[in-house]
């Protein structure tokens, strides 16, 4: 199993960054072939805050081409799958078995959220703006955001803590006063309320059953009330999110062109041949698969305004959905992924699964709010409950399992 | 039958900014290849971009004075082509929700005055340029005019002949420049013209086919294509010499024709969508106000004031609206002196004629109003002789200086000191009685030969009148 790209240092207590977090010291090349070797001539601002707090950055965390693959498994630089096949984000594997503090990963497609379920490590996907995103390869900017995987609660706060605040070098990132307001309700009281997506957790199997039974066990001997709502509007979330995330990635990934760095093709007589087989020769399938899907989605005529625009109306129906459902429960508890465990032969024979098991990832995505992934379960809150989130992950970390 | 062309104009132009559009690198003009680049402009994943505020005033200023609504919320999207020039292969402008919209120009061409509707103006980033190299047979790319912000006018069609299309740009340069909006000289590309044009029998409401001329730089290429263009359509639809397709043409102004470049394609085909990266810009009415308060009265507003109130003959108020310049300086100049003629003669004159002098545009007068005053009521209040203030002209044109300063210091200040006059007077006369003689056998040239004389032992620092008095007196004295 490949766990690191590159590694300048791996100290213990390290916080490791993954393969979308530039670097200066080290290159980041998003999984891709297109950007093998890339060597930014900036690093990303969390880089320079985890800096900053006194942490020493650990190696670069190999992720699948522009991460927006199950866990990992269309990484330029191999699978992130054990002897059996098992597939297992790097992103928590570093934090599992390797002894590091935290890591810094991109939540483009939920690929940290199911590493984390899989793996049973704690991860954070913050309100979106609150960490800035200054220096991470841009994917689907709407909605990815900056998350922090750790194997326990207490080193994700710490890092957390280090990394969220404002940045004037990102046009979306919140002022200090409303990235602050993440670090209130600490105690998990705050919590009170809590609703179970039966229409999502009803498709899971046995074992992602479980967990989210334990969960609910651990939450009601802490006085904290679980319903159960259908919920099933947020499925479209799915569809909307697939739509706006490929829309944003072809346009993202169309400066890689083979003209300026990264891959050039040596195969090539003019302009047009440089482009095409450039890419053709550098990208992956699911890549291609997502660019193809982007752009079509992007066209439209007078009469027909084009999926994307549907799917940003979407977008906000959903938003409107969930903040009616936040005025009578303070966390939405959701499956991260239907199984306990994918195979290499599960995303072999369906390249674009994680285009299909985003059902789950997608509500909090393309929402921007936050979600937490504890015990192998999803809490997604209302915008700047983070730290209520993470209140709730803690006792179950104390009496869960 | 007879025809009627319809053409629409886009127009671009470069904004007056220090920096570019999303990044601090410098928009100037100029400097080596690639000197003005940094990992935003020229397309390398994670800069994201940060609206330089200046673009969004000049965006409304320019709006203001087309007579434009203001989008109070306007947005930046992405236009994606593929183009070496484009580093991110996608630019941004703006689609959805451009600055301004819905503004007026009013021309006056020799058919009368008239009214072009302007659909919009928005904000975008200028691409880079390509230099090729046949010998290498290579092509490199200088991302210096990536990001450089531009403004792009949009025309309704109704604009119908070359001599239109030129008072319409001549219009509108003349506006922007004022409000210094651009520098809008189409020699450095600051200013270029996508000409759309169709052409349909006269009085019809159907449009023709229509066709782009791109990238037009100058007014007589722009008014030779169209020529060109109308007589190609014209002799299409008469003749059926060709059929015409909408399509975009190169004009080559050598050759004298146009040339079929690429099939044009439409909207949809850029996949435009609002930029997530860019927040929609809120335009408060502080901020309205504010770019209101600092527009500049309409050049025609001035004139008038400048004849009206002023007294200025109107050949002269014309002259002096030719340029922003000009006006702030003059304006400057009659706030110190008090005399409009005056002030407008010295920059009409003096200035032009050193600013010609110098090869350099009006625009690029840099001296200062109030230091031009206070040079012209040392005149006026004869402490200083025109012909040595004119030396002081010169000089302030080298330096920022103090006028009245700078003639203490070089001995230009007029002396009223009677005895040294009386000395130099009897010592000219003494050295030239020929002269003397002659002007007494009634030569009047030998006067101004013994006036001279006297002038230029005194450096030119006396009153004329009374040298010329004192001179008298002493010759008939002599
Ligand atoms: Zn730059």
């Amino acid at each position: 199993m490949k766990l690191y790209v590159s590694q300048s240092s791996a100290a213990a207590g390290c916080v490791a960054v993954d393969d979308m977090i530039l670097t200066t010291d080290q290159p980041t090349a998003a999984g891709s072939k297109m950007l093998d070797g890339y060597m930014s001539l900036f690093g990303a601002e969390v880089v320079e805050k985890i800096k900053a707090a006194g942490y020493e950055v650990g190696g670069k965390v190999n992720v699948g081409e522009f991460s927006i693959d199950m866990l990992g498994e269309t990484s330029f630089y191999g699978e992130c799958a054990d002897e059996s096949g098992k597939l297992a984000g790097a992103v928590a594997e570093v934090v599992k078995a390797d002894g590091v503090k935290a890591c810094l990963t991109l939540d483009v497609n939920g690929m940290p959220r199911r590493a984390a379920a899989i793996a049973k490590t704690v991860f954070l996907k913050p309100t979106y703006g609150t960490v800035s995103r200054y220096g991470t390869i841009p994917v689907a900017c709407s909605g990815e955001t900056v998350g922090v995987m750790a194997n326990t609660t207490a080193n994700l706060r710490d890092v957390l803590e280090a990394v969220i605040g404002h940045d004037d070098k990102d046009g979306t990132s919140l002022s200090d006063e409303k990235c602050a307001l993440l670090k209130r309700d600490s105690d998990f009281k705050a919590v009170k309320k809590i609703a179970v997506i039966k229409a999502m957790t009803d498709k899971v199997d046995g074992a992602v059953a479980a967990d989210i039974d334990a969960f609910k066990a651990v939450a009601e001997k802490n006085g904290i009330e679980v319903c159960e709502i259908d919920g099933s509007e947020l499925l479209a979330a799915k569809a909307a999110w697939n739509v706006l995330m490929s829309a944003e990635l072809c346009n993202n990934v169309s400066r890689y062109d083979g003209v300026k760095y990264g891959y050039r093709t040596p195969n090539y007589t003019n302009i047009d041949e440089l482009y095409t087989n450039s890419r053709t020769e550098a990208f992956g399938m699911l890549l291609k698969s997502a660019i193809l899907y982007g752009s079509q989605s992007l066209l439209y005529t007078e009469k027909n305004r084009g999926a994307y625009d549907k799917s940003l109306r979407v977008r906000r129906v959903v938003y409107d959905y969930m903040a009616k459902l936040f005025e009578e429960y303070d966390a939405l508890l959701m499956p991260v992924c239907s199984k306990a465990a994918y195979t290499k032969a599960d995303t072999d024979s369906n390249v674009t699964l994680s285009f299909e098991e985003n059902v789950y990832t997608a509500p909090a995505s393309i929402t921007g709010l936050p979600a937490v992934v504890v015990n192998g379960v999803q809490l997604v809150g209302k915008a700047f409950s983070d730290s209520a989130l993470l209140a709730v992950a803690e006792i179950c970390e104390k009496e869960g399992k | 039958m007879r025809y009627e062309t319809v053409i629409g104009l886009e127009v671009h132009i470069e904004l007056a900014t220090e920096s570019k559009i999303f990044c601090s690198c410098s928009a100037k003009f100029g400097g080596e290849q690639n000197d003005h680049v940094c990992p935003a402009c020229c397309g390398m994943p994670g800069m994201l971009p940060i609206v330089n505020k200046h673009v969004v005033d000049l965006g409304m200023a320019a709006g203001m004075m087309l007579n434009c609504d203001i989008n109070r919320v306007t947005t930046f999207d992405k236009k994606s082509y593929y183009y070496p020039d484009l580093p991110c292969s996608y630019q941004t402008t703006q689609w959805f929700a451009p600055v301004s919209v819905n503004g007026r120009v009013d021309i006056e061409t020799s058919k009368g005055k008239k009214s072009i509707r302007i659909k919009q103006i928005h904000m975008e980033e200028d691409a880079g340029k390509l230099v090729h190299d046949d010998w290498t047979n290579t092509s490199l790319v200088d991302f210096n005019r990536t990001s450089v912000p531009l403004i792009e006018i949009v025309s309704q069609p109704d604009l119908s002949s070359a001599e239109e299309v030129i008072a319409y740009l001549e219009r509108l340069r003349s506006l922007l420049r004022f409000a210094k909006v651009s520098e809008c000289r189409m020699e450095q590309g600051s200013m270029r013209c996508d000409v759309n044009l169709s052409v349909r029998p006269e009085g019809s409401d159907v449009l023709g086919v229509r066709t782009e001329m791109k990238n037009m730089n100058s007014l007589s290429a722009i008014a030779r294509a169209i020529e060109y263009e109308t007589a190609r359509h014209i002799d299409a639809i008469e003749n059926g010499t060709e059929e015409l397709v909408q399509e975009t043409r190169r004009w080559d102004d050598t050759k004298g024709a146009s040339f079929a470049m690429r099939n044009k394609e439409t909207a949809g085909d850029y996949r435009y969508f609002p930029d997530p990266n860019v927040m929609p810009i809120v335009i408060d009415d502080e901020w309205f106000n504010t770019v209101k308060s600092n527009l500049p009265e309409f050049p025609e507003v001035k004139k008038a004031r400048y004849i009206d109130e002023l007294g200025l003959a109107e050949g002269d108020a014309e002259h002096l609206i030719q340029s922003r310049a000009f006006c702030d300086c003059f304006e400057g100049a009659y706030e110190v002196c008090g005399n409009a003629k005056e002030a407008a003669n010295w920059l009409i004159f003096d200035c032009s004629k050193i600013l010609n002098q110098k090869q350099q545009t009006v625009d690029q007068l840099n001296i200062s109003g109030k230091a031009l005053g206070e040079l012209i009521k040392l005149v006026l209040d004869e402490k200083v002789s025109r012909a040595n203030a004119k030396k002081i002209l010169s000089a302030m044109f080298e330096e920022e200086l103090d006028p009245a300063e700078y003639a203490k210091a070089n001995g230009f200040i007029v002396s009223n000191d009677t005895g040294a006059m009386e000395s130099v007077i009897a010592a000219v006369i003494a050295a030239d009685p020929k002269s003397v003689n002659d002007y007494k056998n009634g030569k009047e040239k030998a006067l101004m030969a013994l006036f001279g004389k006297c002038m230029k032992e005194l450096k030119g620092n006396c009153n004329p009148q009374v040298l010329r008095e004192m001179l008298l007196k002493s010759i008939e004295n002599a």
